[in-house]
């Protein structure tokens, strides 16, 4: 049953609207530039084309790390998306502490960037991915105090069925003051996490040439490039259970489901191209500043019940 | 029109651009950034600038190169994936230009690379970049 999940859902069905999410990034992105952007399937092309490419393993990496990498990352958003589909389809098929492993789940892809960087040899790399790590310092703090906000409002619970079904019949967090705060606060932190722009500062790719994803390329990239299209997919729909109440398949619901995700991503990619990268040390300040105390003023508002 | 397959296909509708500069005087660079904004548009046709050259398809060489730029594009080309095509913006880079006559340039750059197309001018329009890059596309997929 555990399979079927992982294949159907967490692969296949995640790729597909991972590439499509990624479609509308590039969209979204050429028409706020007043151009026309990129054909629909233009995602699976490059991932073809990719494929289709030499792989050039550096002289003086570490063959065996620098060609796991991308799978590791690739494999761990896959269950976590796996897991996420499973509560979502059917709320009683949850285990205790599933939210916490989610969370475990999805800081993989940055160490899985994070080992890559490190194991190609290059310099770029190495800063980039030592930046990647500094950022990750910075972003886990806040995400996790946001996400004790829904733990707190559904009682105290740590399944994400139990969180979805306490949002069930429009009763949703985000309505309430401190979910709204602390769903601010982890939009930002998924920019983070999902390295795009105010904060890709690992692969700011004007000031060192891609970072952490320098020396990839031909199927490792591929695979690099669809796990960062996963996750395009795969947070703001951890986002969405935590604080929207989930998608809906029912009749008009899934109208309603697919305008919930599709707002989420544009508000990211409207953040994406409305701000310039920030500088690490600038990140680290503000996640650990305001972020940090927005999420803790909205722990203390849900303790009260507001 | 020969059958293709389905990876020169995907690398025809999404080649990812590398930028070289071999010693050119910076009017060809300037043009192929202009190619590159929103005015143009090329990311219609997949075309993305490459931030290294590990993800580079396409190696845009402009300049006349130079007896010591030359050594670092031939590495640029070893280090380069291999479906790997390379295109000569320039004057320069066709034929050396009024550099001929240099103790500094000794060859044009066709001498050293296999060139896939040349796009004349000095510097070319950015028109005449796309309309070069297009007739580079139809020659590959006529088959050769």
């Amino acid at each position: 049953m555990y399979a079927i999940y992982l294949i159907v859902y967490g692969i296949i069905l995640t790729g597909v609207l991972g590439v499509i999410a990624s479609w509308i990034d590039r969209k979204v992105t050429a028409r706020i530039h007043y151009r026309v952007g990129p054909p629909f399937l233009q995602p699976v092309i490059d991932i073809i084309k990719l494929m289709g490419k030499e792989t050039v393993v550096p002289e003086g990496a570490s063959k065996t790390t620098f060609l796991l990498a991308p799978i590791m990352g690739y494999a761990s958003i896959s269950v976590a998306s796996a897991i996420l589909w499973m509560n979502q389809l059917e709320v009683t098929q949850g285990f205790l502490g599933d939210i916490i492993v989610v969370i475990y789940l999805l800081t993989i892809p940055s160490i899985s960037l994070m080992l890559g960087g490190f194991a190609s040899g290059n310099p770029l790399a190495r800063v980039g991915a030592s930046r990647e790590m500094k950022l990750m310092l910075s972003y886990e703090l806040p995400f996790i105090f946001a996400i004790l906000v829904p733990i707190i409002k559904s009682n105290y619970s740590l399944r994400l069925g139990q969180i979805l079904a306490s949002q069930a019949g429009g009763n949703v967090f985000a309505l309430s003051f401190s979910g709204a705060i602390a769903l601010i606060v982890s939009i930002i932190c998924i920019q983070a996490k999902m390295g795009i722009v105010p904060f890709d500062i690992a692969e700011a790719e004007t000031e060192i040439m891609g970072g952490v994803i320098i020396e990839y390329s031909g199927t490792p990239l591929a695979i690099f490039r669809l796990m960062k299209h996963m996750m395009l997919f795969t947070l703001p729909f951890f986002l969405i259970i935590l604080y929207l109440g989930g998608f809906n398949f029912q009749g008009i619901g899934i109208l309603y489901s697919i305008l919930k995700y599709v707002l989420m991503l544009v508000i990211i990619v409207v953040i994406k191209n409305t701000n310039p990268r920030v500088r690490i040390d600038h990140a680290m300040r503000f996640f650990w500043g305001p972020a940090t105390i927005a999420s803790i003023v909205a722990i203390i508002l849900s303790i009260l019940g507001i | 029109m020969a059958k293709l397959g389905i990876k020169t296909r995907a690398l025809l509708k999404s080649p990812w651009v590398f930028h070289v500069a071999t010693g050119s005087c910076n009017n060809c660079d300037i043009e192929i950034l202009d190619v590159l904004t929103p005015r143009f548009d090329v990311e219609r046709f997949g075309i993305l600038l490459a931030p290294s050259i590990r993800h580079a398809d396409v190696l845009l060489i402009t300049g006349a190169g130079s007896r010591k730029s030359m050594e670092r594009v031939m590495r640029l080309y070893e280090m380069a994936p291999k479906p790997c095509l390379v295109v000569c913006i320039g004057e320069c880079a066709m034929s050396r230009g009024i550099f001929m006559p240099s103790y500094n340039m000794p060859k044009p750059i066709d001498h050293y690379l296999p060139v896939d197309a040349y796009i004349p001018g000095c510097p070319p329009k950015p028109e005449a970049i796309i309309a070069g890059i297009v007739k580079l596309i139809e020659k590959k997929k006529g088959g050769k």
